[in-house]
């Protein structure tokens, strides 16, 4: 077995760590705020709970406008295969279900569920479970599942589907990712310093219902606090084996394909997932919140968030509830407004610049950046690509970005897809040493949508093509069948004369059953009319006469 | 605030195209002392006409192609092309010849073909092929006699001799040029005049062959090193082109001469530092916009060129032969690139 061969491997080659090419080094800009507390952010007036947090299929609301709800109580419930459910983050009031804008690169709006906070915050009655370290797989889905946990790194998937076992896939590593590697960004940095007893009890259990036989927890070498505190966390339990392992500071390392590479040697085949090379990577948040929705039945309702930027005048790592408006955060952190050149949700590398403060927080929401001008790239005009290379020699992928760029500048489709297009993760590496302030990250996100728009198009008329080609053959079916079936109606229709003729051959033979050969039937046929005409002008006369 | 959509990334850059051009530019400054300190000013003033004629050539095609001139004038490209063609033509070619020169450079190669980033073939050697086809006498004779007992002229006999083709009454013409090292050895070794080892004592011909590869000319190639192996520790350019086309170009002459017949065929180090080579495997073969792209064919593209250069100089018509070697390879980028493109993570080995 392919899987088996690939854990004899691990064993041999976890300690001394892979590279992978390309990725940058970039100012990290993080607070490495040490032996504070995570504090909480204030329940704010109004929470705004977006019913598509995660991926998969939108929340359905189960409270109707007017409910009183507690903190903890589920408010919308998941639906289909992929989903998760929603709980509400404080007590109080449901004062509106509708369309709100929530923090999208899309700008789009969603059906989102407000909250009136009446300021108690008080929790629904909840309690984890009885002994959570015998629990069986199924049993610690339930309690994920039911508390709406998804993946807290980015993607946001539901955790509960990601750590079910599916048939045929067997997972030998479990990967906990700590590796924070965009810049600024520090609210995983924080959980492992404060609160690492619940990342690696989080993992024990993520690692039993995946009964997966090694975990690894990931993190940077520059934060050796955490690195401590996780290593002596995981001294007391022996029972499973538990490695915490450091990873040089390089950007994008915290990748899920780069991670997967550096701790296994193993690449993920190109348009297939982790988990089918029997690896899984889950965020160290995720851990976290899995460890609170066991050991205490908490649903996740709340996350860490950095706030950070030049615009603030403290930045900091502070647990929010979830549907916290921004405007409400930055207020917490002090902004000035003069200096705020640009609003961005996410790291300076992958994150998305928001149009506005007015907008809510989100399971995804990592990190609000709230920069000022010199902070960040002013919008330059781009120079022409002078093909120097760059941007291949630092992509993670090792695709060469500066062909992709010339293709999707030409729209040619085919050439993109040749070059890979498809396997780009979007880090930004290439424009961020781009010498000529190409936006090419953009560049790929619009040959991708311009290839998928393709085929959908193709799709749709390739449909249409056969839906006319099926019409066609019906018509010629149908055609086919008329045509038959008049031949088989003036087929009857002689059949029914020429019984007509037996018919009336026979009565005249009956008549005259002297007279039966066939010779003579015309003169039989031709009989009963001189007859008939016999009689009629018999009968002619007869009036006349009586005239 | 900004609200319009700005895509990520939203770091600075760490460099720019026009810190890129200036780092080459300075990273070109120890060649020039060298070529100043042993030409003296007439090298210098080439390289005057050939920036204000270029700059100029660039602001009236960009113009003409409506494209922002500021903008496109301060990218520092122009000036490098200017640059290099000064290092390569002889020194005492007539101002016009210089000027021509940034004409085919700028205008025919680079403006035509769509300016920046566009042209097919490196912009200061179609220029440099050019002129030494239609000009053949003045591109290889034209070079200042740089021996011990040459006559050297000033600043004023310079712009004189180059504007009006006047020389000190005192001065003949043959006492001031010569054809190049490289030139005089290849000749003397065809005609059978001497062996390399006979080059090589002192006394000959005013010690044409220098230490190891053709007196003085060996330095400027030393001093190009010096800012190439700069570049490489800057990361302005990568190593591949350069290592690759120098290695191969001592493995040629190692193999194809030098290692058949030792008198016969000059030293791979001659080769190495001799004529161009250094200019051209750190300044002029690096040149991103014609080169070959990708890691792999970035290596067979320096390759490339270091062969030709051998084949070149050892059995072709000119005595060295950077510009020939990088045109011919320009034409086999788009080959190389679509050949060696590197293997993208998750895909089959």
């Amino acid at each position: 077995m392919s899987i088996n061969s690939v854990s004899v491997n691990l064993k041999q080659k976890v300690k001394n760590l892979f590279t992978y090419p390309g990725g940058v080094k970039v100012d990290s800009h993080k607070i490495h705020d040490d032996d504070t507390n995570i504090r909480f952010c204030n329940v704010p007036e109004r929470l705004t709970l977006s019913l598509s947090q995660h991926i998969g299929s939108p929340a359905i609301p189960v409270v109707n406008i007017g409910d009183k709800v507690l903190k903890g109580q589920v408010i919308a419930d998941q639906t289909g295969h992929i989903s998760a459910r929603i709980h509400a983050p404080t007590s109080g009031i449901i004062e509106a279900i509708g369309q709100y804008p929530i923090p999208h690169p899309s700008g789009l709006t969603t059906k989102c569920i407000v909250i009136k906070s009446d300021g108690n915050d008080e929790w629904l009655p909840h309690k984890g479970a009885t002994n959570p370290e015998s629990l069986s797989p199924y049993d610690i889905r339930t309690y994920v599942e039911n508390a709406g946990v998804v993946g807290l790194g980015g993607a946001t998937f539901p955790s509960a589907v990601k750590i079910d076992k599916s048939p045929g896939v067997r997972i030998h590593t479990l990967i906990i990712n700590g590796a924070e590697c965009e810049p600024y960004i520090s609210c995983d940095e924080a959980l492992m310093k404060q609160r690492a007893e619940e990342v690696v009890l989080g993992a024990r259990l993520i690692q039993k219902a995946l009964l997966a036989k090694k975990c690894i927890i990931a993190l940077e070498d520059d934060i050796p606090i955490a690195y401590e505190r996780l290593t002596e966390i995981t001294r007391h339990y022996l029972d499973h084996k538990v490695d915490v392992v450091q990873i040089p500071e390089l950007y994008p390392s915290g990748g899920e394909k780069q991670l997967i590479q550096i701790l296994t040697g193993l690449e993920v085949p190109t348009k297939k997932i982790p988990a089918q090379i029997g690896v899984s990577v889950i965020n160290v948040a995720t851990a976290a919140s899995v460890y609170r929705a066991v050991y205490q039945g908490e649903p996740l309702i709340s996350r860490i968030i950095t706030l950070t930027g030049g615009a603030l005048k403290t930045s900091t790592n502070v647990e929010v509830l979830l549907g916290t408006p921004i405007e409400h955060l930055l207020h917490h952190a002090g902004l000035d407004e003069q200096r705020l050149s640009r609003l961005i949700m996410g790291g300076p590398m992958m994150g998305f610049n928001l149009p506005s403060a007015q907008l809510p927080t989100l399971k995804a929401t990592n990190c609000i950046l709230a920069a000022t001008e010199d902070e960040l790239a002013p919008l330059e005009a781009a120079m022409p690509c002078i093909r120097c290379g760059r941007c291949a020699d630092h992509c993670p992928m090792s695709l060469l970005p500066q062909q992709m760029y010339w293709y999707s500048k030409n729209h040619d489709l085919k050439k993109i897809q040749d070059y890979n297009i498809f396997d780009c993760i979007e880090c930004g590496c290439c424009s961020y040493v781009c010498p000529s302030n190409i936006p090419l990250v953009q560049y790929f996100r619009y040959g991708k949508a311009e290839v998928h728009k393709d085929r959908c198009q193709k799709e749709k008329s390739d449909k249409a093509r056969n839906r006319h080609e099926l019409r066609e053959q019906r018509l010629e079916i149908i055609k086919k069948e008329k045509a038959e079936k008049r031949k088989h109606m003036a087929a009857r229709k002689k059949e029914m004369a020429a019984k007509k003729a037996k018919e009336a051959a026979e009565k005249a033979a009956d008549n005259n059953p002297d007279n039966s050969s066939l010779e003579s039937k015309p003169e039989n046929e031709e009989d009963p009319i001189k007859a008939a005409m016999k009689r009629v002008q018999a009968k002619k006369e007869a009036m006349k006469k009586q005239q | 605030m900004q609200t319009q959509r700005i895509s990520s990334p939203h770091l600075k850059p760490p460099i720019q195209v026009t810190d890129i051009m200036k780092g080459v530019i300075y990273a070109l400054i120890p060649g020039i002392a060298v070529m100043f300190w042993l030409y003296g000013w007439s090298f210098i003033i080439n390289i005057f006409i050939a920036i204000s004629s270029a700059l100029i050539f660039e602001a009236i095609a960009l113009y003409l192609r409506q494209r922002p001139v500021k903008i496109y004038l301060y990218d520092g490209s122009a000036l490098l092309t200017a640059i290099l063609i000064a290092l390569a033509i002889p020194t005492l070619v007539p101002w016009w010849i210089v000027v021509l020169g940034s004409f085919f450079a700028i205008v025919m190669t680079k403006q035509l073909y769509g300016g920046l980033g566009y042209n097919v073939f490196n912009p200061a050697m179609v220029a440099y092929a050019i002129l030494l086809i239609s000009f053949p006498e003045q591109m290889s004779i034209l070079w200042q006699n740089i021996s011990n007992e040459g006559q050297s002229l000033n600043l004023i006999d310079s712009i004189n001799f180059k504007f009006f083709n006047e020389l000190p009454a005192d001065i003949s013409i043959d006492a001031i040029t010569s054809a190049t090292p490289l030139d005089s050895i290849k000749t003397i070794l065809s005609s059978g005049a001497a062996t390399v080892s006979e080059l090589k004592s002192q006394s000959f011909d005013n010690n044409i062959y220098g230490v190891i590869a053709g007196s003085n000319v060996e330095w400027i190639n030393l001093a190009f090193l010096a800012g190439g192996l700069w570049m490489i520790y800057t990361k302005l350019i990568t190593w591949h082109i350069p290592v690759s086309m120098l290695l191969s170009l001592l493995i040629c002459s190692l193999l194809l001469g030098y290692g058949i017949d030792s008198d016969l065929h000059p030293s791979p180090l001659f080769h190495l530092f001799t004529g161009a080579s250094m200019l051209g495997a750190f300044f002029i073969a690096t040149d991103p916009v014609s080169a070959s792209t990708t890691p792999k064919g970035k290596i067979v593209f320096g390759a490339g060129i270091g062969c030709l250069i051998y084949a070149i100089r050892t059995w072709g018509g000119y005595p060295d032969a950077i510009a020939f070697a990088v045109i011919l390879m320009n034409i086999t980028v788009p080959v190389i690139d679509y050949y060696t493109q590197p293997r993208v993570y998750g895909h089959d080995k």
